[in-house]
């Protein structure tokens, strides 16, 4: 007989070396010796080593999961550094996945640490995946999530999902055994950019720290075998306001992949499922490279520049001789725009701003409009080397 | 009267209130009060064809709407309408 997801004939004895280091969770009735052979012989796979990926992997090792796979194809940045609490201000430059295995080896050398410095694709998921019993999900888009799922679903392993954004997060545990999966609960993504994403929304430091904790504590529990798992359970956590919801996920019986009758027998081309492919069915937006619009406004070209970020961003660096209207405001403050002069519209990257002129668009407004390229980061790059880059 | 909490992601849309207040019997209607309330959300909850978009689940109390008649589901006095859009961000594990 086997509890959880790894089966008896695995386990073997612990030295006691490993009795002394995991006491701790010995003494615990519900972990016990048993429990932390099955940790020992356990094989997780950590999808991502930022924000939740950081305290997924230091928690795992510390807990001593025998195997750690962690994927991640990104180096080290130095804004990196504000949350994703396993790599050092003396990594940035070095592959995440090297700087995530040191700390970890560093923590405990028991663990065996297996790293991947790829890109999560289609063609290389289920063999990676395959090798693991569980998956913790720390990525960062929609088109991963997506394809972690799928692999999941296809794989039988259960999905530890979390997810944040600004002050707010997302935990589940995705077992399409037993319960929903990530397409249950989301069918199809956003549009991309209607979303901002943590680099353009900001994300509260700690916030990924809990949610990835939280993560580490369900995928604990799945090893070990015990306890109320969050499958079919969507937690919600605001940590601004400190507040913990708890909503009830059903499994979807019309869901494409784990549904009663599924369309999906395979892998996807991701890309294309969350709209990151040219779309015909939506007309394309006009850009403006940054040093032709410092070129026309140089020349006196009558234009209207719109800076469509929050106030607060607008601070971190301002655009001189922008009118200010944030992103949320633009349909009902349409009238203040002059439909005979040209509009240019910015933002952080060139994303959000895109979105202003389809609603404007959508709305009615008839007068020609213009995305900056790349944003403010593109005017601080090109034009303008004294203005901060975020 | 119905509570509508607000996520992060569409407060923008909604001077950056966590929770507003609408009328309505039924889902569709307090969604509908809501949308009409602050204009810039619409498009955010509603696609083409006036269907509740996919990446933006509705909870009544803790029941996802979808096994209760939809936009149609029924919501009391004081019940509280939870807006739960998808969010990728992962603190930028890259993967």
């Amino acid at each position: 007989m086997s509890k959880g997801i790894i089966s008896d004939d695995r386990l073997s004895s612990l030295s006691n070396e490993e009795i002394a280091r995991y006491s701790r969770h010995l003494l615990l009735p519900q972990i016990g010796l048993e429990g932390q052979e099955r940790l020992r012989a356990a094989k997780a796979l950590i999808v991502g080593t930022g924000g939740l990926g950081a305290p997924l992997a230091l928690y795992l090792a510390a807990a001593g999961v025998g195997t750690l796979g962690i994927v991640d194809f990104d180096v080290v940045e130095e804004s990196n550094l504000q949350r994703q609490i396993i790599h050092s201000t003396r990594d940035v430059g070095r592959p995440k996945v090297a700087s995530a295995a040191d700390r970890i080896r560093a923590i405990n050398p028991g663990v065996n640490v297996i790293t991947h410095n790829t890109r999560l694709t289609s063609e290389n998921a289920l063999g990676i995946i395959g090798d693991y019993d569980v998956v913790a999900d720390g990525t960062d888009n929609y088109q991963t999530r997506y394809l972690v799922n799928d692999a999941c679903v296809l794989l039988g392993k259960p999905n530890v999902y979390g997810s944040v954004f600004q002050f707010e997060g997302q935990a589940s545990v995705f077992s399409a055994k037993e319960g929903p999966c990530y397409r249950c609960l989301y069918p199809s993504p956003p549009p991309p950019g209607l979303v901002p994403s943590c680099s353009e929304g900001g994300v509260l430091g700690v916030l990924p720290g809990i949610v990835g904790t939280i993560q580490a504590n369900e995928t604990i529990k799945l090893i070990v075998g015990g306890g109320e798992s969050l499958v079919s359970r969507l937690l919600l956590f605001d940590a601004w306001e400190m507040r913990f919801r708890e909503l009830k996920l059903d499994k979807d019986p019309g869901c494409p992949i784990c549904g009663r009758k599924p369309s999906i027998h395979g892998l996807i081309d991701y890309e294309q499922f969350c709209g990151l492919k040219p779309d015909h069915a939506e007309a394309p937006v006009d850009a403006i490279e940054a040093k032709e619009l410092k070129t026309r406004l140089d020349a006196g070209d009558k234009i209207q520049v719109i800076d469509i970020r929050e106030p607060h961003e607008q601070a971190i660096a301002p655009f001189p001789g922008a009118k200010y209207i944030p992103l949320g405001q633009m349909v009902r403050r349409m009238d203040e725009f002059d439909e005979k002069v040209d509009s240019v519209f910015l933002c952080k990257i060139g994303q959000r701003s895109i979105f202003a002129i389809r609603a404007l668009r959508e709305a009615g407004y008839q007068g020609r409009l213009l995305n900056l390229r790349d944003g403010v980061g593109a005017w601080a790059r090109d034009v303008d080397n004294n203005m901060p880059k975020y | 009267m119905a509570k509508i909490l607000i996520p992060t992601a569409l407060r923008a849309f909604t001077d950056g209130k966590s929770e507003a207040e609408a009328e309505g019997k039924t889902v569709g209607e307090v969604i509908a009060a809501f949308a009409a309330a602050y204009p810039d959300i619409a498009r955010h909850l509603y696609d083409e064809e006036g269907r509740l978009r996919s990446y933006v689940n509705v909870f009544v109390g803790d029941e996802n709407i979808r096994g209760f008649g939809g936009l149609d589901a029924p919501v009391k006095d004081g019940e509280t309408v939870t807006l739960v859009p998808a969010i990728a961000g992962g603190g930028a594990g890259r993967a």
